[in-house]
């Protein structure tokens, strides 16, 4: 049972393949993050080259999925035909301590018109969309 | 602060619109659109068109410069500029450019221009059709994050949060746009005011933003003409010289996926300073600002980036009366802009700032020789410029 209804565009990797190791991670239900090999910098979203040395060299790391909410919104409108009729949703900016503090967006699960905590602590579970054409895992949040 | 400058280098001398109409409500496809635009302000400046030799445009306008200066029969194409962006961020760029251009020799005479006929096109308001996301669309589409208000609503929910601002301080952003657009007949919203407790009682869109927190979408065309300041005077009106201009975005403001280090700006801390160093102004010197509503938290926070109060002083400082010509402290949107007169993608706030200077607005602030722009917050690149009378020089 997926947070927001079927129908949503299904994400796919980008072209040139940057982002490819998060989603195959998120299919496995492990959260990946880019790592710069040099000087050890995390960074997201996903990108060739690290900001703080420039160096091309970096690897995945895999990361506990302890996050903190940094921002948040509640959509009421819906601008896509999927989520006519559906009512509010949350939308949460995770930051991860465990990861310089990179940032990952997702949907807060739980009651949509529930009060959010900028600060409240949650933790990444994974959302599979199997039946997708192609399938697909999310990475949501929950509150811990 | 470089000695190179466009300050007082170039006047704007014409300023040029269509009717605005509601998305999807224009008589007219949307490349005559702009050919209509780019005649008005010709005629309004008393220029034969024939002596445009350069095109300004920002967040891909689709009407080319090549087949606009086919179609005017111009004796010879001379510069032809887009801005990188989407948004509204690029509408002060745009001047800057053209200005630019026109400083140093590349053209003489330079059309800044946007026209749009949403209803002919995709809106920016709804989603796109389609199976698949990927890029930066990937990591929001799948959560429901796909129009602008969306997307960037949670940058001012931040801002909000970490300053501690009121409902009231968005709401009379929204109440000092409608209150103009009531003395501006060319306004879509022109004799429909909102009152307080309509706003309260609006429904969300995404929180925190309401219905009339955002801005409208509609058809229709606006155009300036930029010359240089030795020939501002031979034309009909009194000019507006431009004092300076800035465009970018600070430190990875375009880091994807919500990455941005300061993550709740509307993008200009590095870009306000630079404008003022250029115009060589203060913010207590400006007698007028448009700032370009996409959202009335983009508003709140430009207004604090460019100087005119601290975010601690947001809560008192907005109070719709502060910001209604022509007493306020700081009259804003004084046209209705893009939430009450028209959403031309901000380039209406350019013309209402030229109107300010030339004394000819329907709210018009008594003798406003300071006037400036706010294009596109939180977009990147966004830009701001401040036009001058000749007092100013
Ligand atoms: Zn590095």
């Amino acid at each position: 049972m997926s947070y927001l209804p079927n129908g949503l565009p299904s994400p796919v990797p980008e072209n040139d393949g940057v982002d490819k190791p998060y989603w195959d991670g998120a299919r496995r239900g492990e959260l990946m993050v880019q790592r710069c090999s040099k000087c050890g910098t995390f960074r997201w979203g996903p990108e060739w080259i690290c900001h703080k040395c420039l160096s091309f060299d970096f690897d995945w790391q895999k990361v506990s999925g302890k996050g903190r909410i940094y921002s948040w919104e509640r959509p009421w409108h819906p601008v896509h035909p999927a989520l006519k009729g559906h009512g509010p949703y949350v939308v949460v900016l995770v930051e991860l301590p465990d990861a310089g503090n990179v940032r990952m967006l997702g949907n807060l699960l739980g009651d949509p018109r529930q009060e959010v905590r900028i600060g409240a602590e949650v933790q990444a579970v994974f959302e599979p969309h199997d039946d997708a054409q192609p399938p697909f895992t999310l990475v949501q949040w929950k509150t811990v | 602060m470089s000695d190179r400058s466009l300050r007082g280098k170039v006047a704007v001398v014409g300023v040029g619109e269509t009717t605005y109409w509601r998305h999807g409500k224009s008589p007219h496809p949307e490349f005559k659109l702009a050919l209509m635009a780019i005649l008005a302000a010709a005629e309004d400046a008393g220029l034969d068109p024939r002596r445009i030799d350069g095109f300004a445009s920002y967040s891909n306008d689709r009407n080319d410069p090549s087949r606009l200066a086919a179609a005017l029969g111009l004796p010879a194409l001379r510069f032809s500029n887009m801005n990188w962006g989407g948004g509204g961020g690029g509408g002060s760029a745009a001047v800057g450019n053209a200005a630019a251009a026109v400083a140093c020799g590349m053209a003489d005479c330079v059309v800044v221009f946007r026209a749009l006929a949403q209803g002919q096109f995709q809106r920016f308001g709804a989603a796109p059709p389609g199976g698949t996301a990927s890029g930066e669309p990937a990591f929001n589409a799948p959560y429901g994050v796909m129009s602008p208000a969306q997307r960037y609503a949670m940058r001012a929910m931040r801002f909000l949060h970490e300053n501690k601002i009121a409902p009231s301080a968005q709401r009379a952003i929204a109440l000092a746009s409608y209150h103009h657009a009531q003395a501006n007949p060319r306004a879509v919203m022109h004799g429909r005011p909102l009152t307080a407790e309509a706003y309260d009682e609006s429904r969300w869109i995404v929180e925190p933003w309401r219905l009339f927190d955002c801005c409208q979408e509609n058809d229709g065309a606006a155009a300036l003409i930029i010359v240089p300041a030795e020939q501002a005077k031979d034309f009909r009106h009194k000019p507006a010289y431009l004092l300076g201009s800035a465009q970018g975005s600070e430190h990875r403001n375009g880091a994807r996926v919500h990455n941005a280090p300061l993550y709740a700006t509307s993008s200009f801390t590095t870009v306000a300073p630079q404008l003022y160093g250029m115009a060589q102004v203060e913010p207590s010197d400006v007698d007028v600002v448009q700032s370009y509503e996409n959202f009335t938290g983009g508003v709140l926070m430009s207004l604090v980036e460019h100087g005119f109060f601290k975010a601690e002083e947001a809560n008192d400082f907005l109070e719709p009366e502060n910001l209604m010509a022509p007493k306020g402290r700081l009259p804003l949107n004084t046209s209705g802009g893009n939430l009450a007169e028209c959403y031309m993608h901000g380039l209406e706030l350019q013309i209402e700032a030229v109107r300010q200077v030339r004394g000819q607005s329907t709210s018009q602030v008594k003798d406003a020789d300071v006037s400036m722009v706010i294009s596109g917050p939180m977009v990147t690149p966004v830009s701001s410029m401040i036009l001058g009378s000749e007092a100013t020089l």
